[in-house]
């Protein structure tokens, strides 16, 4: 009985990191599966909407910024509004770049972002990292505090996801996905593609910077590393592919998928003795590639291929990523 | 004065001849297979430790190995290519970005589970420098690692001014379609730049190792300024990567000198960070580059 209440934790935690990867990839969903913008620097708005509701919930504290303990909800719409702040600081000076420039770019921005919150001891503790971050519904008895975390992560995710699929079918949507085909002719057709491009980056990022939030008060804890581009960006891009580029529910289904391989893995690679262990967590991160290449390869389009609006009968495409 | 040679401008030269080979393999990846190669930084690391390899194996010095380490890695990568980049080339160029994002990761984790992530060295003990007019000091191995880059540099021009295949590689450059109705085998002319931007970026990492030591993260942190050295001299444009290559090297050692008041100008911990601001000033203002390369 015992042992099932323990699997039965590690599940709901286990959604709950799913819960919140998902809400990661919409975000990169915005960008790059609607607009074609390659943002490499997930990482980095992850980190500013984690440290912000971090400094914003916690209480006062010498080691770093902030100890305002305001309610974590504040603390996530702050960190939102942070993150769509540096979105559209590094939109104004990067969207017009081609898409390997931008993904360069943001690389770069997200490791001098690491660097500052690893170097500026004197505001976020450097290395060490800032914890005792509240978590929401952390007062409430055992499992279910665990279980009211697990129904907020979600009830976000669902609605982001009723949102976008409503922003994806108006207008606003269709503009974006003639800018990601074809950003000749969406010019031609007067739109204002930079405009349009730096609302999509500043969507997305925001969106990343909630996911941020939402991880650092379920881990009560954030520090410089867990903004390295390995668990962050790359994990991202390679739910987002997997699951299906342009995809809503590709995005969350590719998320919870991935997740669930990924921490499970790590199960086994744990009780592994420590000089197996540590490899194994390496092999890990080698296979996940691997199958990354596989999709690349195989199928193109991910798990959910991209939903096409239908426009007129005569015109069949098929679907980006597809190729001849 | 003297501290300032010494501790800034020659370690800026070697760090800027390091730059500089590794800068010529992306510049000429981007030119002519037009993208850009992620995984660039992990062949840097993958020759250190091929390297390390060897000279554990035989206690040989390192630099012995060099022709070895740079023929095992570019077999390695031509792999790469047949496995991972062949079968996307005529996908759309991002494709290919995200696949050697992956390989970039799967390459670094499989070196972390052959070779494990301790730091380790070619060799024990420590060198003297030579000591000239009484302060100013130079260490042999920078005297190599310079020579060598400059060696190594000057093959590259040798090969791409008058060979055939150099010959190619600049046509395929210049315009692809137009070189392959030329007739040229345009594999061939990709496979020989795989070979080329390898060995290149091998000897880059044998020789950064060579200066301090072998760690799984030495590429990556290479990667960035290597990226900012292609396109501050001009993407497909092998020159400009190489004086790109020197600038960026230079100034990441030269900013964390002090030249106003006593302090460093550049706290240390943020020297990594010069790169990647000379890069994104690069992308906005310039993206030609300083030798007009080509804005893809």
């Amino acid at each position: 009985m015992e042992q099932l209440y323990g699997i039965f934790l590690y599940a709901v935690f286990l959604l709950t990191m799913g819960g919140i990867y998902a809400v990661l990839t919409l975000g990169l969903n915005i960008q790059w599966g609607f607009t074609g913008l390659f943002n490499a620097g997930v990482a980095g708005f992850f980190a500013v909407g984690a440290y912000t509701s971090a400094f914003l919930t916690t209480a006062a504290s010498e080691r770093h910024l902030g100890g305002f303990s305001l309610p974590a909800g504040a603390g996530m719409a702050a960190a939102m509004v942070a993150s769509a702040l540096i979105a559209w600081g590094v939109a104004r000076i990067c969207i017009r770049l081609r898409s390997d420039y931008l993904a360069i770019a943001t690389l770069g921005i997200a490791e001098i972002l690491r660097l500052v919150l690893k170097n500026e001891t004197w505001a976020t503790n450097g290395a060490r990292g800032v914890s005792l971050i509240p978590k929401p519904f952390e007062h409430l008895p055992e499992p279910w505090n665990q279980i009211a975390m697990l129904m907020l992560v979600f009830a976000i995710v669902l609605v982001l996801y009723g949102l976008l699929e409503r922003a994806r079918r108006a207008p606003w949507g269709r503009v974006m996905s003639a800018i990601r085909e074809n950003e000749a002719a969406a010019r031609a057709a007067g739109k204002d593609v930079e405009k349009l491009r730096v609302e999509a980056f500043i969507l997305g990022g925001a969106v990343m910077g909630l996911g941020g939030a939402l991880m650092a008060h379920h881990i009560k804890f954030i520090d410089p590393n867990m903004a390295e581009p390995v668990s962050a960006t790359f994990l991202v891009w390679v739910m987002l592919v997997i699951g299906g580029s342009a995809n809503n529910r590709g995005a969350i289904l590719g998320a919870l998928l991935v997740w669930t391989i990924w921490s499970t893995t790590e199960i086994i690679t744990t009780r592994l003795p420590t000089e197996w262990a540590l490899k194994a967590a390496y092999l890990r991160i080698f296979l996940v590639g691997l199958a990354l290449q596989f999709i690349l390869q195989r199928y193109p389009g991910g798990i959910f291929r991209e939903r096409r609006l239908r426009t007129s009968p005569t015109v069949s495409n098929p679907g980006r990523g597809s190729h001849p | 004065m003297i501290e300032f040679v010494n501790f800034h401008l020659i370690p800026g030269l070697v760090l800027g001849s390091i730059y500089a080979l590794g800068a010529i393999g992306v510049t000429l990846t981007f030119g002519i297979l037009r993208f850009a190669n992620f995984a660039h930084g992990e062949t840097m690391t993958l020759g250190a430790y091929l390297t390390l390899t060897l000279v554990l194996l035989t206690g040989w010095h390192a630099l012995l190995f060099l022709p070895v380490a740079l023929a095992l890695t570019a077999l390695v990568v031509l792999g790469m290519d047949r496995l991972f980049f062949r079968p996307l080339r005529h996908a759309p160029t991002i494709i290919l970005v995200i696949a050697s994002f992956g390989l970039m990761l799967m390459v670094r984790s499989l070196i972390q589970v052959f070779w494990g992530t301790e730091l380790q060295g070619f060799s024990k003990g420590i060198v003297l420098p030579w000591v000239l007019f009484d302060s100013l000091r130079i260490f042999p191995k920078h005297v190599i690692i310079v020579g060598s880059a400059l060696a190594l540099m000057l093959a590259v021009h040798v090969l791409l001014r008058h060979t055939r295949t150099g010959k190619a590689m600049r046509a395929m450059s210049d315009s692809p379609e137009l070189a392959r109705l030329t007739g040229i085998d345009t594999e061939r002319v990709v496979r020989a730049t795989w070979i080329v931007g390898a060995c290149l970026a091998a000897a880059a990492g044998i020789f950064l190792a060579y200066d301090s030591h072998v760690e799984t993260l030495m590429g990556f942190k290479m990667l960035l300024p290597v990226f900012a050295s292609a396109l501050l001299g001009g993407l497909g444009r092998p020159y400009g990567a190489m004086a790109g290559g020197l600038v960026i090297g230079m100034v990441e050692e030269l900013s964390t000198y002090a030249w106003i008041g006593t302090e460093p100008l550049l706290p240390p911990g943020y020297k990594a960070g010069v790169a990647f601001a000379i890069m994104v000033a690069i992308l906005i203002w310039r993206p030609s580059g300083l030798f007009r390369g080509r804005v893809f």
